[in-house]
C-alpha cells in the first residue's frame, strides 16, 4: 500500500531513539500516522513541527499498518513561533483536528480552510482571529454540528440575526427572541459574513458561540473527553489582549 | 539462591534502557564489565551507589544537586541579577559547557504540551515568578527550544512574568556558526533574515 499526498504537520512524538511518529491532516487521506525513519534527528527536526507542510510518501505493507512516511519539506511556517497569538492558534488548530477528526477519513473541505489559515498566521497577517473564528464554525461544520445562520428559526428573516439558539445551532432574530433573548447564545456578524467588520469584542462573541457547540455538543457526543486545554488558553490570551487593548 | 545467569540477564535488561544501548550493545557493555570486575565494575556499582543515594533536585532552580540546593545556586557569584531558564538540566550544562552565560538558571522539567497534557501548573512556573520577586532579578532569559512546544512555553512564561515587570528575553534564532546557507531549512533562514543585524558598528 502507498500514496503520495501532501499535508501539515499536526503533531509529532519521539519513536524510539532515531524515529519519530507524524501526524498530518492531508488533502486526500485526511488525519493520517506514519513513522518517519529518522525523524528525532536535527536535520529533520525542522520539518516535523506543527504547522509545516510537507510533501508526504506513505508506504505499508497493509493499510491497517501504521506505516512509514517519506517528507519532503513543502512550506515552512516558521513565522508562526515569533507571534504568540498565532502559536496559541495553531495549538489550538492541531489540538482540535487531533481531538475530533476521526483518522484517515478525507474533508478536503476543512484542508483546505485549514491551510489558508495557517498561511495567514504564518505570514502574521492581523486579521487571524476572524479566520480562527471562521475556521472554527466550518470545523463544526465538517463534523457535523455545522450552524444554520441563513434564516431566524422562529420568523424565516434573513434580517437582523443577532442570536444562535444554544441547541440546534440555528440563527434567531432578535424579533423572534422575544423573552428567550437572554438564554441565547451571540451571533456577531463576522460569524455570518467573511467581509464584515470584525472587532475584537465579537471575536470573542464569536468564539463563545462556537465554543458552546464545541464544548456541549461536539466533545460529548464525538469524543467523550473534555475540549483540549490549547483553545481555552486561545481564548484566555485574546480575552487578555482586549483587555489591555491591544487586541488587533 | 538464583541462577547468577538470570543476574546477568536481569543486568542486561536494564542496562538495554540506557539511552543509546539496545538490548546486543547491553550485553557486550555487561560482558565488558564483568571481565573487569575488580577495576571497572565494583568502582562503577559504587558510584552509583553514592550518587542514587546523594543526589536530589534543588529546591531553588531544579538543577541536580548534592545538597539541599545546587552549587550554582550557593554561589554569590552567580548573583548577577539575571535567571536563564531552561527545559532540561542536559540544556542547563549545555549552556554552562559554553560558559557565555554567569547568572543562576531555572530548569522546568519540560514544556507546555498538549500531547502530554502537560499544562503550566506541571511546570515550575509559579516558583520562576516567585523568585523574580525574591531574588531581585533584572532579566529573564528564556532559552527554549526553538519549536512549537519551547516557543509557546516561553511566551507564556512571558506573560506570566509581565506582572513583575522584569525584563523577559529570548535566544536569537538563525544561522549556527559554520552552517551553509545552502544546507539551512526554510524557517532557520527565515528566522535570521528577521534578526537581521547592522554590521556598521
Amino acid at each position: 500500500m502507498d500514496w503520495q499526498d501532501e499535508g501539515s504537520v499536526l503533531s509529532m512524538r519521539r519513536h524510539g531513539e532515531t524515529s519519530a511518529i507524524l501526524e498530518v491532516l492531508t488533502r486526500d487521506h485526511g488525519r493520517h500516522a506514519g513513522v518517519v525513519r529518522g525523524g528525532a534527528s536535527r536535520r529533520q527536526a525542522a520539518h516535523l513541527q506543527p504547522g509545516t507542510r510537507l510533501a508526504l510518501s506513505w508506504r505499508a505493507r497493509l493499510d491497517d499498518h501504521l506505516g512509514v512516511f517519506t517528507v519532503e519539506p513543502a512550506r515552512a511556517r516558521a513565522g508562526i513561533l515569533s507571534d504568540p497569538g498565532a502559536l496559541m492558534a495553531l495549538n489550538s488548530v492541531c489540538a482540535l483536528v487531533r481531538f475530533a477528526l476521526p483518522e484517515r477519513d478525507p474533508h478536503p473541505v476543512l484542508f483546505a480552510v485549514t491551510e489558508t489559515l495557517l498561511d495567514l498566521l504564518a505570514a502574521g497577517d492581523a486579521g487571524w482571529p476572524r479566520a480562527y473564528l471562521c475556521w472554527e464554525r466550518d470545523f463544526l461544520q465538517e463534523m457535523g454540528f455545522g450552524l444554520d445562520l441563513s434564516a431566524c428559526a422562529v420568523t424565516g428573516t434573513a434580517e437582523g440575526l443577532v442570536h444562535v439558539s444554544p441547541r440546534t445551532g440555528r440563527a434567531v432574530s432578535a424579533a423572534g427572541a422575544g423573552v428567550w433573548a437572554d438564554r441565547l447564545l451571540p451571533l456577531p456578524p463576522c460569524l455570518r459574513a467573511e467581509e464584515a467588520a470584525a472587532p475584537p469584542a465579537d471575536i470573542l462573541a464569536g468564539l463563545a458561540t462556537t465554543g458552546h457547540f464545541l464544548e456541549r455538543h461536539l466533545a460529548p457526543e464525538l469524543v467523550g473527553k473534555p475540549l483540549p486545554a490549547a483553545r481555552a488558553r486561545l481564548v484566555a490570551g485574546l480575552s487578555a489582549r482586549v483587555a489591555g487593548g491591544g487586541a488587533k | 539462591m538464583s541462577d547468577p545467569g538470570s543476574r546477568i540477564e536481569d543486568l542486561v535488561a536494564l542496562m538495554a534502557r540506557l539511552p543509546g544501548l539496545g538490548p546486543r550493545s547491553a550485553r557486550r557493555a555487561v560482558l565488558h564489565l564483568i571481565r573487569r570486575r575488580g577495576t571497572l565494575m565494583a568502582p562503577l556499582a559504587q558510584a552509583l551507589a553514592e550518587v542514587a543515594a546523594h543526589t536530589r533536585d534543588c529546591s531553588i532552580c531544579g538543577n541536580i544537586a548534592e545538597a539541599d540546593t545546587c552549587d550554582l545556586c550557593r554561589n554569590p557569584a552567580r548573583a548577577t541579577g539575571e535567571i536563564c531558564v531552561v527545559e532540561d538540566v542536559s540544556d542547563l550544562w549545555a549552556m554552562e559547557r559554553g560558559g557565555a552565560f554567569r547568572g543562576r538558571y531555572h530548569v522546568l522539567g519540560g514544556t507546555l504540551s498538549a500531547l502530554d497534557a502537560v499544562g503550566p501548573d506541571e511546570l515550575g512556573i509559579p516558583r520562576l515568578v516567585a523568585r523574580v520577586a525574591d531574588e531581585g532579578i533584572r532579566e529573564v532569559i528564556v532559552a527554549l527550544n526553538a519549536t512549537v512546544e519551547g516557543q509557546t512555553t516561553a511566551h507564556y512564561i512571558a506573560e506570566a512574568l509581565a506582572p513583575t515587570g522584569v525584563t523577559v528575553t529570548g535566544l536569537a534564532q538563525g544561522v549556527p556558526i559554520g552552517g551553509e546557507l545552502d544546507y539551512l531549512d526554510d524557517g532557520t533562514i527565515q528566522a535570521a533574515l528577521r534578526a537581521r543585524r547592522s554590521l556598521q558598528g
